[in-house]
């Protein structure tokens, strides 16, 4: 439920989403010549690859890429989920690569055609979504947690009681629509993942009373409502904040002290790819070194690329907003999927909260 | 038109495309959804057809049933307020000269040629605390003080300390604001063509006779125009509905609308068979409405011909 991007605009429109099905479905016969065609479907986010990385890629294989965009993961499923329409590698969050899992909708990957393995750093190397990476290797990662106007607020606002259980930023206040359920359960002490009906009607009964204290439950623009000075604090996934600490030096980002959700987008290749074999070069040349380093600098994400990471400096190794200290880090869980009977639970939940 | 019956090979070549694309890209996907409504999940992707009724029984849980009273409730006040604005717009079209009529509908359609995110985002840079609406407050707000200074009223503070930017956005009112913004045109239209093809001699005679202008309004340009009243309350109402970009962008923490639980179900919410059975309850809604409509139209011709 990572909606942590940036184009909004193409989330609503149902039109330009259904072109882009038509135009990423694959004409071409399978399995007319020995080798695959020099192409390759990529369906990923919005500004999130590197500025020169898809013609490099072609310079070095010839393999030219076509990339279509998505929004955000729910898009993704609901496009995947009647039938590939000829994507051969996407970037789903972690709790999707096990909802496409479940799904039986991705392929195994070959670890032997992806030497640049060798440059992911080992914890990235086995998750429990994915057991020994067999199915999706990490692309890039990162949290969510409070994007804050520095001029505006008392001190650091490094508790989740800062947004969710307290009037002291009465109406300045923006939380993300999706994730601020779970959010509540880590304010209210338990797992991110935690699937306890009653914990849930707490955190529920959290947000409906802290909801007057709220302008809004943002749609992934939290960071914009920061910007132009609409909310003062903003819950937020970290890339999205970072992007906005770029143009305004008074914005910062902080990971709550309760921890958080620490997510991974993973590529992985769905069944049915027309160039599986290509979509194996790819992800082998996302992982090298430089092509890695391109990428993170531009998009400015954690990747978990050590080779890469050398290649960069301390502006970006050492920021806090990329990179949260390893104790609040390990407070941080990653989002599982928890099945569909909880998932109806939630939105029940939500759908409440909404109307109270 | 009895010529269709003398070339029937014209009738099937005009006819048979748009039927086949309605049936292809209409009925078809429609009956599907239809489908799905009485589906059960079988997992995360398998929807299995059983018939059941649980999807439109679960819809009727209060829950929702309060979210669809909201619903009816925001698009309601939104149709009467096009009409309240649409109206006179529609007769000041009717009553322009008729070389100025071209361009004030052109006026009305315009917006039509922005997508409506953009003119929502549009929105959103008007209402905002940092908008454009609050700087022309401030503004106002300035020439007003310095108006009073000049009369020697200055330090009486007559309009407040400071400026104080109104919250226009993120709550019900917004969103109101800006369903009449996008439906108004779906309301004036029809109006137009209702009150344009008026026998202005009706108007004549009644004002001759001793009527006064609001009295001939209500007699005789309200009646006249009922059809078109009804069209357009109709076509502002079922969209706006069924609107969730409007609810999602410019609302606050209670501006969901039934559209947006619609949307939740098929997108995070993974529930197609619910989202379908909510969808059908709204388009049975519509249905209503249309045939409410056709009555009343039934009922208008029978009187005018009696």
């Amino acid at each position: 439920m990572n909606n942590r991007r940036r184009m909004r605009f193409t989330r609503r429109s149902f039109l330009a989403g259904t072109g882009a099905v038509a135009a990423g479905v694959s004409l071409a016969p399978r399995g007319a010549w020995s080798a695959e065609e020099a192409k390759l479907n990529f369906y990923n986010y919005d500004t999130y690859i590197g500025e020169t990385t898809l013609d490099d890629f072609k310079d070095a294989s010839g393999i030219a890429v076509k990339m279509d965009l998505y929004a955000d993961n729910d898009e993704l499923f609901a496009k995947l989920k009647e039938g590939n329409p000829g994507y051969d590698v996407i970037v789903p969050s972690n709790d999707f690569v096990e909802r496409f899992l479940a799904a039986d909708k991705l392929l195994p990957l070959d670890h032997g055609l992806i030497p640049n393995i060798a440059n992911v750093e080992s914890v990235f190397m086995d998750a429990a979504f994915d057991p020994g990476r067999k199915y999706s290797l990490t692309y890039m990662w990162g949290t969510q947690g409070i994007g804050y106007r520095k001029s505006k607020v008392s001190s650091v606002p490094d508790s989740w009681k800062t947004v969710l259980d307290s009037d002291e930023y009465s109406g300045r206040i923006a939380l993300l629509s999706e994730g601020v359920l779970e959010v509540a359960l880590k304010y209210l002490g338990y797992s991110y993942n935690d699937v306890d009906p009653a914990h849930i009607k707490q955190a529920e009964e959290l947000l409906i009373k802290q909801k007057p204290h709220i302008k809004t439950f943002a749609e992934d623009n939290g960071q914009d409502l920061l910007a132009s000075g609409e909310v003062d604090l903003t819950m937020e996934w970290n890339g999205d904040i970072l992007q906005v600490m770029e143009e305004d030096d008074d914005i910062s980002y902080v990971v709550p002290k309760e921890g958080s959700n620490v997510w991974q987008d993973c590529l992985c290749i769905p069944t049915g790819a027309p160039h599986p074999e290509n979509a194996h070069k790819f992800i082998n040349y996302i992982l090298d070194a430089k092509a890695g380093a391109a990428i993170a600098e531009f998009i400015y994400y954690a990747t978990p690329n050590k080779a890469a990471r050398a290649l960069l400096g301390d502006d970006y190794n050492k920021n806090p907003a990329i990179f949260p200290d390893e104790e609040t880090l390990k407070k941080c869980e990653p989002a599982i999927y928890l099945g569909e009977a909880v998932q109806r639970m939630k939105d029940e939940a939500w759908t409440r909260v909404l109307a109270a | 038109m009895e010529n269709w019956r003398r070339n029937p090979l014209v009738f099937w070549v005009v006819g048979l495309p748009p039927t086949v694309w309605l049936v292809v890209f209409f009925l078809a996907p429609l009956s599907l959804i239809w489908l799905l409504s009485f589906g059960e999940k079988r997992g995360i992707v398998d929807i299995e057809i059983t018939w059941v009724l649980d999807n439109y029984a679960r819809a009727f849980d209060p829950l929702y049933l309060q979210i669809f009273a909201k619903s009816l409730w925001m698009a309601g006040i939104t149709t009467l307020i096009c009409l309240a604005i649409g109206f006179p717009i529609a007769l000041f079209i009717t009553f322009a000269p008729q070389r100025w009529k071209p361009w004030l509908l052109l006026l009305i359609i315009l917006p039509f040629w922005t997508n409506l995110l953009i003119r929502t985002y549009a929105l959103i840079a008007v209402l905002r605390t940092r908008g454009y609406g609050n700087f022309a407050l401030e503004w106002l707000w300035d020439q007003g003080n310095w108006l009073l200074t000049l009369v020697g009223l200055g330090e009486f503070q007559l309009l407040g300390e400071k400026f104080e930017p109104l919250v226009l956005l993120y709550n019900n009112t917004a969103v109101v604001f800006g369903l009449v913004y996008v439906h108004l045109p779906f309301m004036v239209l029809p109006l137009y063509a209702a009150l344009d093809r008026l026998d202005r001699s009706y108007i004549e005679a009644s004002l001759d006779l001793g009527a006064g202008h609001l009295r001939s309004f209500a007699s005789i340009v309200v009646p006249l125009a009922k059809a078109g009243i009804i069209s357009g309350i109709i076509i502002t109402f079922i969209p706006a509905l069924g609107s969730f970009l409007t609810p999602d962008l410019l609302g606050g923490t209670d501006s969901q609308m039934i559209a947006n639980v619609i949307e939740r179900q098929f997108k995070s919410a993974n529930d197609w068979p619910f989202g379908a059975a909510l969808s059908f309850i709204l388009m049975y809604a519509t249905f209503l409405a249309l045939a409410v409509r056709a009555m009343m139209s039934r009922g208008g011709s029978a009187t005018e011909a009696g």
